[in-house]
């Protein structure tokens, strides 16, 4: 493989609108190599806006750097382009699934399948999104495209002695990447990877929004729900804290265990730095 | 929305009448456009409301995610100000921007006030 690099990084260095990009991006990806993959990707997307594998090819790497929102626009471009896509619907089933929306990642394999219907990694990940082969419909695997991230880092040690460490208490990077902490919603299920997902770009978010507005760094930001209530904090500039309680928790009390996690998690993110 | 036009800015009056707050605003939650304003000098109207009905959106998916439900008041803190949001059933945000010692349960309470009225 690592011949195999070099040769299409030569070739793609003598004809840089050459579509080795795509196989060169892929290798990349498949050895972990995201950054280099990123860059090839994106190079190769500025010279073929049009071309649907590119858009796809970014969306994987994108995917696999957890930045799933940016994945998602990719992959939606690409459909928008080639709406029979078979990496592009795998993809979009991807995200569903792991935000739970099982129902569109079934409906996304189902498309992806009229279009593919030998393709083996559609047809067993539609069978576990249907609940078949013993898979419960909200468990099932991800789907083949993309390759597995890098794992949470020490996860549990972020918040340890802390209160809701495992189940209220969450770490990420500026990405959306979980760092530490997990999370539960009130059935006792484990949602932290949707949260995650949804959470990746909020903290630059609240910091453009209030450079806007001219009131200097934001400190946090308190949510009410229905069910519960959210404290977000920003324990370094580029990671994000959240807590999540029910609603007998006051708000108030709800900033202070959110300061205390914040204290800690900055002391982690120094330690580890 | 079901409010008439005129009833926006009773709304937002409600709003601003509060010590510290610096402007009021509704939102379409959906595309960011600014529905209605009554802001200080300085404050970018449109900018403000795009940032915020995107904020908006991904805290709403989040909360939903974490299943605390959907968002009914929401305060962005930060060294010199706050901004402070209530969203519609109707898919309208209201939002106020405030100066650092506001009185945030007073705002909270006349955000939710013209949430009413806005619908």
């Amino acid at each position: 493989m690592p011949d195999e690099i070099k040769t299409l990084s030569s070739q793609l260095a003598q004809d840089p609108d050459s579509l080795v990009f795509l196989r060169l991006g892929e290798l990349l990806r498949h050895k972990g190599q995201l950054d280099t993959a990123h860059r090839v990707a994106l190079t190769g997307l500025e010279r073929h806006p049009h071309l649907p594998d590119a858009h796809d090819l970014y969306a994987r790497i994108l995917a696999d750097k957890h930045d799933y929102e940016r994945a998602f626009d990719e992959w939606d471009m690409a459909l928008r382009i080639a709406p029979d896509h078979v990496g592009a619907l795998k993809g979009l089933a991807f995200l569903y699934f792991k935000v739970g929306d099982v129902q569109q990642a079934a409906a996304h394999l189902e498309a992806a399948q009229r279009v593919a219907p030998d393709d083996p990694g559609v047809a067993q990940a539609l069978a576990m999104a249907r609940g078949e082969g013993g898979a419960e419909a909200g468990t099932v695997a991800e789907p083949q495209p993309i390759a597995p991230a890098a794992q949470p880092m020490e996860e549990a040690r972020v918040f340890a002695g802390l209160e809701g460490a495992q189940e209220g208490l969450l770490l990420l990077d500026a990405s959306g990447r979980v760092l530490g902490g997990a999370l539960k919603d009130p059935a006792g299920r484990d949602v932290t990877d949707a949260v995650a997902a949804y959470l990746a770009g909020v903290s630059q978010e609240a910091a453009r929004t209030v450079k806007l507005l001219g009131l200097g760094k934001w400190t946090g930001l308190a949510a009410e729900g229905k069910l519960g209530h959210v404290h977000l904090a920003p324990p370094s500039s580029d990671a994000l804290l959240l807590v999540v309680r029910d609603r007998a928790v006051p708000m108030g009390r709800l900033a202070i265990i959110a300061q205390r996690a914040a204290l800690a998690a900055r002391r982690w993110l120094e330690a580890h730095a | 929305m079901t409010a008439p036009a005129a009833a926006y800015g009773k709304a937002l009056d409600l709003i601003t009448r509060v010590r510290g707050v610096r402007g009021a605003m509704l939102v379409s939650a959906e595309d960011g456009i600014v529905v209605a304003e009554q802001l200080m000098e300085g404050i970018k109207g449109p900018a403000l409301s795009a940032l915020a009905a995107s904020l908006a959106t991904r805290l709403r998916r989040a909360m939903e995610a974490a299943g605390v439900g959907a968002s009914v008041f929401w305060h962005l803190q930060a060294e010199q100000g706050a901004l402070l949001v209530v969203p519609t059933p109707g898919g309208t945000l209201v939002v106020a921007v405030a100066e650092p010692d506001v009185n945030v349960g007073l705002v909270r309470l006349e955000l939710l006030r013209a949430a009413e009225v806005v619908g």
